[in-house]
């Protein structure tokens, strides 16, 4: 069985237009499919990246208040809130903040590591907590302390943030201090020196968007209740399997407390998991548009070529009766139209290739993307091959059954 | 003519009907794909003000200290209280609105409706017919409340529903904070795309709902919402932001002449070098005037994504067209024996051609309007959508005639080569073989 490369050329040459279509709709085809392989892939890497927290069992409740009242009264409603989240059956703890991961927004600051420094060392998401905030977040310590009791201290939206201590990520101490020597180091605040006192294992921003890339995992947590009157987060870790009965439970009994608050009936108490989709929702939508497009995109395609090679095996038909009355097998005729398609498609995804690359480097100057791996050029190349063999399959099957009498028929 | 060559059409296409099926399908997905992207960008970079957009400016200019310093690099893209005051009594401007938005705890006068935040603007007094914003009932507030910090305020068609049932609730009382505003005026439908006036609110949020004068938003102790940028010694509580170094105000003033626009960025200068000599600022001047357009490109409100949905289905677009030109190929030169009848009988090639471009046509029409159903559907898949904007995708009628002559256009263009070809065919050479 010898590949007969040489009269499939001399046939094509003659089937140029449709050649050349065929060929132009398999690159195209290529260069759109491996891009949006590409742009599917780093948007699921994007949203599985993790928050460091124990999400399953955490919710955040929105907490507005209605009416007039000052820094300290906030503060002493907000302690008092947190208190009776805690004692509620089912939940392990409870803490108050300004912010949580995947919120979409929130307090960044640029951290010093001299006070005369004139550009930043780097940028930080700002959260606020108590002593209850690393096991209510279920974050882990790898190094120094948490904050003490006292140590927390109240704070209005736009007082300097200058803690005495603070407790940093290890992605933020290993950019600070490479030596991995971050606790008890002085850093710079816009309000001013503050001892790092601890160091936790992952805590991810509060936005997930491009803005915040540069300091995705780069967190500073301050012992500082935030005391305005817009009000605040209360995060709330239930005890495993609790999750559901303390959500239904903590409004009510934050209602029962004192009445005088707003909590959205939307999205004021959001499960994490909730926070997770809501965060990544756009991210997620174009994955699943791309993999639609990806899809029709193949099936098209695929139409395409049964549609085109069916016309040539029907014109073709004294031809591959000839062939087969001079002894060709059943065989040998798939094995043409097979080839014939390969021969095609090979130089389709060679074009394809070129317009991949050249599409993707066009994306990186205008949409911040990523250099395509050839992974994905690769994967789209076998996919096509593979598509071009499967479509045209049906229509050389039918080729190979057209019998040798077809010869001495006139049409 | 005409008719008859679209006779010949229609029958052609019944004969082969999977592959006239298959041809539709293929134009319909594509245009169906680039109508619904297409609408959204549309939809998205519109002008939030045909007509007023080019008087509009939002004047930059870098009150910082010297952390961090770059020549060249953009000013803030909000004023601080002292120099928004400056700029407001200046009045350089044909007219000139200060404003940042917040939330307010509105509570209804009805025991039955339970106190609830609502987005609110706190703006001064030209707000309203700068922005030619509508009204259903009453009216703006004047200069003179900005200045006596009047306890008024103008409501949302949507909150004056919620509240007061849709009546003309002017000279009502409204509370917000324990705190009693009269209210002076009822905006009529009103919104914006993008939310222009202040990007930090959400590029394409509705208005908000409660509009009372920026003086009496401090003096009520409001609550700010929305961007704060602080420098040095940064700081200063709520209560003080007036006089703290930080950036939280937006600041809009008209310019209705070329000649004004040029005078008003000499003033700018002018500005941060007195600032500067005063010792206020610490930068060289560096200021700015985008105008309303140019200020949403620098502020890139027209998301990534959605352009990049368009540019990914225009490409989907050229694909179903490069196979919608091969099976017309197929199906036009399998039809060699009946042009060669037709040829032999006298038709010109141009009459050939001129019958398989009508085919063409057929095949873009039906489509188009496939593809047009097909956007529907899309367009209802994006409003299900969580987004801001996703409520904002419609086909409008621009749109829609935009389907149509994409549809039709691009498969008449499809339909040239396969038409071409087929009209080379050599009348005798296809008798004979008969």
């Amino acid at each position: 069985m010898t590949v007969q490369i040489k009269p499939i050329l001399s046939a094509l040459r003659r089937h140029k237009a449709g050649t050349f279509l065929i060929a132009m709709q398999i690159a195209l085809t290529l260069a759109i499919v491996c891009n949006a392989l590409f742009i599917i892939q780093q948007r699921l890497a994007h949203l599985s990246e993790p928050t460091g927290l124990d999400e399953p069992d955490i919710f955040v409740v929105q907490n507005e208040w209605v009416g007039q009242a000052n820094a300290e009264q906030v503060d002493a409603k907000m302690r008092e809130d947190v208190s009776v989240l805690r004692a509620l059956p089912g939940v392990q703890d409870a803490t108050t903040s300004n912010s949580y991961p995947l919120r979409g927004g929130g307090w960044d600051d640029g951290i010093k590591l001299t006070p005369d420094q004139l550009q930043d060392t780097s940028g930080a998401a700002i959260y606020f907590g108590d002593d209850h905030f690393i096991e209510t977040l279920g974050i882990k310590l790898i190094a120094g302390r948490n904050f003490r009791a006292e140590e927390i201290t109240s704070m209005n939206v736009r007082d300097r943030l200058s803690p005495p201590v603070v407790i940093v990520t290890k992605a933020l101490a290993d950019k600070l201090f490479p030596g991995g020597d971050a606790v008890g180091k002085t850093i710079y605040l816009v309000g001013g020196p503050t001892t790092i006192v601890g160091v936790v294992q992952l805590l991810q921003s509060q936005s997930v968007d491009r803005w915040a890339a540069a300091f995705a995992y780069r967190s500073v947590i301050v012992p500082k209740r935030l005391a305005i009157s817009l009000g605040g987060w209360y995060i709330v870790r239930a005890r495993p399997g609790q999750l559901d009965a303390v959500m239904r439970a903590a409004p009510k009994a934050l209602f029962e407390h004192n009445p005088r608050r707003v909590i959205n009936d939307d999205d004021g108490v959001l499960s994490f998991s909730e926070v997770r989709s809501r965060a990544y929702e756009r991210d997620r939508g174009m994955a699943i548009l791309m993999g639609v497009i990806c899809v029709v995109l193949l099936a098209i395609t695929a139409a395409g070529i049964v549609g085109l090679t069916s016309f040539w095996v029907g014109q073709r038909r004294k031809q591959i009766g000839v062939r087969r009355a001079l002894g060709a097998t059943r065989q040998d005729i798939l094995q043409y139209f097979m080839t014939e398609n390969f021969l095609i498609s090979c130089g389709g995804v060679v074009v394809g290739t070129l317009l991949a690359v050249a599409i993707n480097l066009w994306l990186v100057t205008r949409f911040e993307m990523h250099r395509l791996s050839l992974v994905y050029v690769l994967v789209g190349v076998v996919i096509l091959l593979l598509l071009g063999q499967g479509a045209v399959l049906a229509p050389a099957m039918r080729a190979s059954r057209v019998p040798p009498v077809e010869a001495t028929r006139s049409v | 003519m005409f008719s008859y060559y679209l006779d010949l059409a229609l029958r052609s296409l019944r004969r082969n009907r999977v592959l006239t099926a298959l041809m539709v399908l293929a134009i319909a997905l594509g245009i169906g794909a680039s109508m619904t992207t297409l609408t959204v960008l549309h939809v998205l970079s519109g002008d939030p003000l045909p007509g007023s957009s080019g008087t509009l400016f939002y004047p930059q200019i870098d009150p910082r200290d010297m952390d961090g310093y770059e020549p060249d690099k953009e000013p803030p893209r909000q004023v601080t209280w002292t120099d928004g005051q400056n700029l407001m009594r200046a009045k350089r401007g044909d007219r000139q609105a200060l404003m940042t938005g917040g939330a307010v705890p509105v509570q209804p006068a009805q025991s039955s409706v339970e106190p609830f935040y609502s987005d609110a603007r706190y703006t001064t007094s030209d707000f309203f017919p700068m922005f030619k914003v509508p009204f259903l009932y009453g009216h703006g507030w004047s200069a003179s409340d900005d200045e006596s910090k009047a306890r008024v305020v103008v409501i949302t068609r949507t909150l004056n529903d919620k509240l007061f049932g849709g009546k003309d609730s002017t000279g009502q009382t409204l509370r917000m904070k324990d705190l009693a505003f009269q209210v002076i005026g009822v905006l009529d439908t009103w919104r914006p795309n993008p939310h222009f006036y202040d990007v930090y609110m959400g590029n394409y949020a509705a208005a908000e709902d409660v509009f009372v004068p920026l003086s009496t938003s401090r003096d009520a102790h409001f609550d700010h919402n929305g961007s704060t940028d602080c420098w040095g010694t940064g700081g200063g509580d709520q209560e003080h932001a007036e006089t703290s170094p930080c950036v939280w105000l937006q600041f809009w003033v008209q310019l209705d002449s070329a000649a004004k626009v040029a005078a008003y960025k000499e003033f700018l200068v002018h500005y941060s070098q007195d600032q500067k000599s005063l010792g206020r600022f610490e930068r060289p001047p560096n200021v700015r005037l985008p105008d309303l357009m140019a200020w949403l490109d620098i502020n890139k409100v027209v998301p990534g994504d959605v352009r990049l949905q368009t540019w990914l289905a225009f490409g989907f677009l050229l694909v179903c067209l490069v196979n919608t030109v091969g099976l017309m190929l197929a199906k036009f030169l399998r039809r060699a024996g009946e042009l060669g009848v037709r040829r032999a009988l006298g038709a010109s090639k141009r009459e050939v051609f001129a019958q398989l471009l009508v085919e063409s046509g057929v095949i873009g029409l039906a489509g188009a309007i496939g593809g047009l159903l097909l956007a529907f559907l899309g367009l209802w898949l994006v409003r299900l959508q969580p987004s801001s904007y996703a409520s904002l995708a419609h086909l409008d009628l621009k749109m829609l005639l935009i389907t149509f002559v994409l549809a039709i256009g691009s498969t008449l263009l499809a339909g040239l080569l396969p038409a071409w070809r087929a009209c080379q065919i050599t009348p005798a050479l296809q008798l004979k073989s008969q």
